[in-house]
């Protein structure tokens, strides 16, 4: 293999890691532009989906139908997390909900211990996403191709959703300016409940795709994944979705490229790598890379 | 000043449980009755020491457990006898295999250690906006999960620090309560403090009449985090065997609950979210392990302590989200003013 081909190997590799962490964290920036709620539960959405795929699966429907419908469930869960734990202190100031959802999170873990146990299941995950794809030299996994052409569906309908669709524009309209929306007579809880159905569903698609990806189900697998969700969305500035899908894919390149720098001894500091780098970057980027350098406005 | 009634009967209550506590204790109660005891002081400190940057600042550190973790290894190191060194860290640098240090000077240099690491990290993290410091201060959390699980020459990795010296006792663990209360309270309605306060409540305002509001937060973080480390050693010599795990988010989320739940930025308000949240979950931790009613018996049910824990703390931020106590400390802040009066340091401002 030459380098030029392990290089193209690596980068493909980056490239699905960043898919995932992107889809993440569009769930997260929206969420975040709109309400201000650092949304840690986002994380268990994960496992929700996960969960259902695995039990919808066993049931008897077939893998992508399960896939489906276990997407599905986790945009239900988001829409009854904002409607039950988000809604009612709405207003009630940063700190509250960002309380909330470590609250929602500890919840959601533990009743997932409570039902599933604590052990981890097997990921029911088909044939075709553990074959190896050989491109010429370049060998890659089916599953890493499956994420890139996912995610790559997954933004361009929900470039489509945000530019065209009323219900998308509206998003964004909240997003800059809740009170102004309201009284343009912007109905301000359709459009939240609408950022948490999308970002929720997006989450359960990457529980799809993690599960698979580990091989295996338990009520803490979302726990990791969201908080490299969370540097993704900080690289890109909070609240910003196109930020949140660059952020992801600057996180997914870094990783793989620490894989291939660190010396052996120091492989296993990786992540503490990653959150030094996030320091780093955000002593000369305070809000980010797409953030903006104003500071708050009088 | 006037009192509102809520607050004197929650002093009142508050003061009344603690001396329960210290009376089954000092009656030679039981050693559960003890644990509880020395439990809740060091919560009162970790509690204290959280609120004085997280209540004071407006910004939410979600990395303090870090500068705990830092002060329980570093004291427990510090205190290790040095055939228990020999065995347990047998890769340690040399000028440390050589020292054992009394509990409270391996506390103190802790508490200077987490101090540095504060002024190091807090030099970019005290610039960002709030949400973004929220976010930096749990990547400082986790940066220090992974340096402790893998810095094996210094903390065993992964693995069980056992073997720690039994150092804490109810009377030193209340002193540090007492020292975390006092300062707390002092630093709140000092210049200083209230120069904070003004920053947090308009931070443009602030800086409008000259006040370095960066730097005052950053003085703020590095107390914050000396206060942290000492609840960490008192920690790490009541527990006596611990892994980094012990140090990350269940603990994190388990301080910041005690805080909210009392009132941020209330001093009287983090004793009594202490008291709160430690009755509360002792009593659900014993019912987790199955209880009967009469002919109704409930088998152990492993976790539900901590779902109805974070039900019951949902329901205080939807129903109080200022916490039990707001950020009111009226009747503990006339009494701080005379005991400051009465040590000749002055009234607690002018």
């Amino acid at each position: 293999m030459t380098q030029l081909e392990y290089l193209l190997q690596q980068l493909i590799n980056a490239v699905s890691m960043g898919s995932l962490y992107a889809l993440m964290a569009i769930g997260l920036a929206m969420v975040f532009g709109i309400l201000r709620l650092i949304n840690f539960a986002h994380g268990d959405l994960i496992m929700v989906g996960s969960y259902g795929v695995l039990l919808l699966n066993a049931a008897g429907l077939p893998f992508i139908a399960a896939a489906a419908a276990g997407a599905a469930l986790s945009g239900v869960a988001g829409l009854l997390m904002e409607r039950l734990a988000y809604r009612p202190i709405r207003g009630a100031g940063d700190v509250a909900m960002l309380l909330n959802s470590f609250a929602v999170t500890i919840l959601l873990e533990n009743l997932g211990i409570v039902i599933f146990t604590a052990k981890s299941r097997p990921f029911p995950s088909p044939e075709a996403f553990n074959a190896v794809v050989e491109l010429g030299a370049v060998r890659v996994s089916s599953l890493s191709l499956i994420s890139i052409a996912t995610t790559v569906i997954l933004l361009v309908l929900l470039t489509i959703f945000v530019t065209k669709t009323e219900i998308g524009i509206s998003l964004r309209a909240t997003a800059q300016d809740l009170v102004a929306a309201r009284l343009m007579g912007i109905d301000v809880n359709k459009v939240i409940a609408a950022a948490f159905l999308i970002g929720s569903c997006l989450a359960g698609v990457v529980g799809v795709l993690w599960s698979a990806r580990i091989g295996k189900v338990d009520p803490l697998m979302g726990f990791q994944p969201v908080l490299k969700a969370f540097v993704a969305s900080v690289v890109g500035g909070l609240g910003s979705i196109p930020g949140a899908v660059l952020g992801g894919y600057i996180l997914g390149i870094i990783e793989v490229l620490l894989q291939g720098l660190l010396p052996s001894s120091l492989a296993p500091f990786r992540d503490a790598f990653v959150f030094a780098l996030l320091i780093v970057l955000l002593l000369f980027r305070p809000n980010g890379i797409m953030g903006g350098r104003d500071k708050e406005k009088i | 000043m006037k009192f509102p009634a809520k607050g004197k009967l929650v002093y009142a209550a508050a003061g009344a449980a603690l001396l329960a506590f210290a009376a089954l204790v000092v009656a030679g109660g039981s050693g559960y009755a003890e644990r509880i005891f020395i439990g809740l002081a060091i919560s009162i400190v970790l509690a204290e020491a959280l609120n004085l940057f997280n209540g004071f600042t407006g910004l939410f550190s979600l990395g303090h457990v870090g500068f705990m973790a830092i002060g329980a290894y570093a004291s427990a190191i510090l205190t290790l006898p040095l055939q228990a060194k020999a065995s347990n860290l047998p890769d340690l640098p040399a000028w440390l295999a050589q020292v054992q240090l009394p509990f409270l000077p391996a506390a103190l240099v802790g508490a200077l250690v987490a101090t540095l690491v504060a002024a190091l990290v807090g030099v970019p993290l005290m610039r960002l906006t709030g949400p973004y410091v929220s976010v930096a201060t749990m990547g400082f959390l986790v940066i220090t999960q992974v340096v402790l699980a893998n810095w094996d020459s210094m903390t065993r990795g992964a693995r069980t620090f056992a073997g720690v010296q039994s150092l804490t006792t109810p009377v030193n663990a209340w002193i540090w309560a007492a020292v975390a209360v006092y300062l707390v309270l002092r630093i709140k309605n000092s210049s200083f403090g209230r120069s904070m306060r003004a920053s947090r409540d308009n931070e443009i305002a602030a800086e409008s009449i000259g006040t370095n509001v960066v730097g005052q937060r950053l003085i703020a973080f590095c107390m914050s985090a000396f206060l942290t480390a000492i609840g960490g050693a008192l920690w790490a010599h009541f527990i006596c065997a611990f892994s980094p795990k012990s140090f990350y988010f269940s603990q994190t989320f388990s301080v910041i609950t005690m805080v909210v739940v009392g009132g941020l930025g209330s001093i009287l308000g983090s004793v009594v979210g202490v008291l709160f949240v430690t009755v509360l979950s002792e009593i659900l931790r014993y019912l987790e392990g199955g209880f009967s009613l009469g002919p109704l018996a409930v088998p152990p049910v492993y976790g539900a302590s901590q779902v109805i824990m974070a039900i019951v703390l949902v329901l205080v931020i939807v129903y109080r989200p200022t916490g039990i106590m707001g950020e009111s400390d009226s009747g503990l802040a006339s009494l701080g003013k005379a005991l400051g009066r009465r040590m000749g340091a002055g009234g607690a401002n002018k």
